[in-house]
């Protein structure tokens, strides 16, 4: 194996770290929200994240579909932000009732409790896919055309620009969002403080569906850029890159907006340099042992504050 | 069964009254000595039992599987019926008839449920209230060492003798006792101590390729590690010193997750140890000598039914007056407020250390024996599905308490051989049972209660009084 440092620096590599980052951000937003919010892990938004590519899925096979066959004439775009659009109201509404039926009744419970919840619906939704789909692999169809340009001898698609480009301006939107919004500041007020902020009538309820709904719709679009970029989509897609996101949720310090963008961008670098450096079968060891010495060395990730006691077990 | 006339329905609460106060009567020996003739009596007679009722074979399980089987076959023809039914009101005409499955076992089963096992412990329970009470009695009055021991031995002659009627319940009577091992060290963790740990299945790797990897090198033929150093009639000799020795390798990997993660409390653990579980599984796919993603095998049958037991034993045992010692209650209070605690001059991190290395060893020593009873390790066995699987049992079965991790884990492991011919609905239908628990018990079904094994075993009754 010969070490090419050329290759380390190629603009080829960067631009798929940032497109694999650009998955990992979107789902560790939806872990980052919810944690902030409700001080809880939200297992299942792994699978929500699967939920959602397969929405997309659906969605974008009919609209392509019905292309094909003439009934429709839509152009590529329409139908891409016409995918976006559903499948991130779909997911959201499977979100919401996540959040109904998994978290509301255990707000006032031991917070492993509620964890455990989380895992046995992402299991539900899992095992449901596989019940419903069968555990053949299901390939995305082309909504868009693919491009390639070529700038100095390095080759880019369209659908990788747009893929970092589109997540990047919902990782701003939802900035703004919690930065200028009125929701958006009911939201850092409940993740100030959650049994204060009830009594001067923001309903925690309503702030907690929101930030469901929210992380779910963010996680669908990562479905279905996921689904463009890698068309092979399995039912347990959710466990093998939720879980990583999780990790980027946490590395980026817990509840925080930006730390998990950085982070989720962070684990597409490392996902994406390891192996070119090391075989690749010791991808998933290096990278953890990496994020595991960050932890060590920053217990309370990138962007996090320092861990407070406010323990509700 | 409610009675019209109020005479009859006295009748019936008194008969109820009588017979729930004669069972509170029977002490655990007249059930272990009941369930011992039951297991004797089909051990006799079960197979003529079998013919007699024309069934296909003995139930293996309580007969759970075969009743779960003609669940499962009512519920997919009660289906087709439904369609053949619609198809009727769609097309006007009726072409099928409802049908009664050809090999429905589910009466014959109960049945034979109820004559080889209900019947003989229920009758021997109640009609031996007074000489099983006075044999109680007696032997409470012995050291408790000697018979605790008698007890567990009497335990031991009815799983053997149970377990012998076929390979099949040998098998998930180990892997239940196995689990039993699993859940109660994950509850000192999770339930004792209040962490959040995720590391588990990666401990009960480390324990598992530990004590494979002694036992295959000192006893097994083997192509990676050549052939056996020492003769084959001492390997139950040394199987001891291999489980100890994953328990030690599996310690050894707390150590490394509990001393950064110790230092600050909350959420931390979860996440280092999640980070943890990736890492051994990774390590061990990435390590050729162990097999790499292929796997182990060829460890010797060392982990029989009484290996097993007297480990699961010896486990409950150090559990449980682990967490009832002072350094269980000083667990407890750094749970409750590790501010608190230390001001009580608890030392706070070293009791979280020794307890989470104390949780590890014996998920090392659980796995161990898992890998010998399968005599096979795979890496991908100690994933996601596994540490689901265990957080399940704990959750389930009560945090906190070590009856509960018992009933978390015989419940779990039992509901999940008997879901098997559901196949993909299996893991909808624990996982929605644990949701429900979770919404109504938050803390599990038998949460927060002591395990004291004399009270357990003292006599219902004073031998003296009447009946």
């Amino acid at each position: 194996m010969t070490l090419n440092l050329q290759n380390l620096l190629d603009f080829q590599n960067i631009i798929d770290a940032l497109q694999w980052g650009s998955f990992y951000a979107l789902i560790a937003l939806g872990y980052s929200m919810v944690y902030s919010i409700l001080m809880l892990f939200n297992f299942a938004h792994g699978d929500i994240f699967m939920v959602g590519a397969y929405i997309g899925f659906g969605i974008a096979s009919l609209l392509v579909g019905l292309t094909v066959a003439g009934s429709l004439a839509l152009p590529g775009w329409v139908i891409l932000i016409l995918t976006l659009l559903g499948a991130m109201c779909l997911t959201s509404i499977v979100g919401m009732a996540v959040e109904r039926i998994g978290y509301r009744p255990l707000r006032d419970a031991p917070r492993a409790s509620a964890a455990i919840t989380g895992l046995m619906i992402g299991i539900i939704l899992e095992q449901g896919n596989l019940i419903l789909l069968g555990a053949k692999r299901r390939s995305f169809p082309e909504i868009i055309e693919s491009q390639t340009f070529s700038i100095g001898g390095v080759d880019i698609t369209n659908i990788k620009i747009m893929i970092v480009g589109v997540s990047l301006a919902f990782m701003l939107a939802l900035h703004l969002f919690i930065k200028k919004n009125k929701w958006g500041m009911a939201m850092r007020a409940m993740a100030f403080d959650y049994l204060v902020v009830p009594l001067m009538g923001v309903s925690i309820n309503a702030i907690a569906r929101m930030t469901f709904a929210i992380g779910s719709a963010l996680a669908a679009v990562a479905g279905i850029f996921f689904g463009m970029a890698y068309p092979v989509l399995e039912p347990t897609m959710g466990i093998v890159y939720g879980w990583k996101a999780f990790v980027a949720a946490i590395l980026g310090g817990r509840g925080s907006i930006m730390g998990a963008c950085f982070a989720g961008f962070l684990i597409g670098f490392i996902e994406i340099f390891v192996p070119l450096v090391f075989p690749s079968t010791l991808r998933d060891l290096i990278a953890y042992s990496i994020i595991l010495l960050i932890l060590v060395y920053r217990p309370h990730g990138f962007f996090g504050e320092p861990y407070s006691a406010k323990l509700r077990l | 069964m409610t009675p019209d006339n109020p005479t009859s329905e006295k009748h019936y609460l008194r008969l109820r009254h009588n017979v729930q106060h004669r069972l509170s009567l029977v002490p655990i020996l007249g059930w272990l000595l009941g369930a011992l003739l039951a297991v004797i009596l089909e051990q006799l007679a079960g197979d003529y039992l079998v013919d007699a009722l024309d069934m296909d074979k003995m139930p293996s399980l309580l007969g759970i599987l075969a009743i779960a089987k003609d669940i499962k076959y009512f519920l997919w023809q009660g289906w087709d019926q439904l369609v053949i039914i619609g198809k009727m009101f769609a097309g006007g005409a009726f072409s099928g008839v409802v049908s009664v499955p050809d090999p429905f076992q589910t009466p014959r089963v109960l049945l034979y449920v109820f004559l080889v096992y209900f019947l003989p412990i229920a009758l021997f329970g109640t009609l031996t209230i007074r000489p099983a009470n006075w044999m109680a009695d007696k032997l409470s009055k012995l050291p408790s060492a000697v018979s605790v021991i008698g007890y567990l031995i009497l335990l031991y002659l009815v799983m053997h003798i149970w377990a012998d009627m076929s390979a099949y319940r040998g098998m998930a009577l180990r892997f239940t006792l196995i689990a039993v091992m699993l859940t109660l060290s994950l509850n000192v963790i999770n339930g004792y101590m209040g962490e959040f740990s995720c590391s588990h299945p990666g401990f009960m790797a480390l324990g598992a390729y530990g004590a494979s990897v002694v036992t295959v090198v000192l006893f097994a033929n083997d192509k990676l590690f050549g052939a056996a150093l020492l003769p084959k009639f001492l390997a139950p000799a040394f199987f001891p010193l291999a489980l100890v020795v994953g328990g030690a390798v599996a310690s050894f990997g707390a150590l490394l997750i509990a001393v950064p993660s110790f230092r600050t409390r909350g959420d931390y653990l979860a996440i280092i140890s999640l980070a943890f579980l990736f890492i051994v599984k990774s390590l061990i796919e990435n390590l050729e000598i162990v097999g790499g993603p292929r796997g182990l095998k060829g460890q010797p049958d060392l982990a029989s039914l009484p290996v097993v037991f007297t480990w699961a034993v010896l486990c409950i045992w150090t559990i449980n007056n682990f967490v009832r010692s002072t350094l269980g209650k000083a667990l407890n209070a750094v749970r409750d407020d590790e501010v608190a605690a230390n001001a009580m001059t608890v030392n706070t991190r070293r009791t979280k250390m020794t307890a989470f290395l104390f949780g590890a060893f014996w998920a090392g020593v659980a796995g161990g024996l898992f890998a010998h009873v399968l005599r096979y390790v795979n890496p991908a066995t100690f994933g996601l599905q596994k540490l689901a699987e265990v957080l399940a049992m704990v959750y389930f079965g009560g945090l906190n308490s070590v009856y509960g991790s018992i009933v978390g884990a015989v419940s779990i492991s039992l509901l999940s051989e008997a879901l098997r011919p559901f196949e993909l609905f299996k893991w909808v239908i624990i996982p929605l049972l644990l949701i429900l628990v979770m919404i109504y018990r938050p803390t599990g079904l038998i949460a927060f209660r002591e395990f004291d094994v004399r009270s357990v075993l003292k006599p219902k009754q004073n031998p003296e009084s009447e009946v």
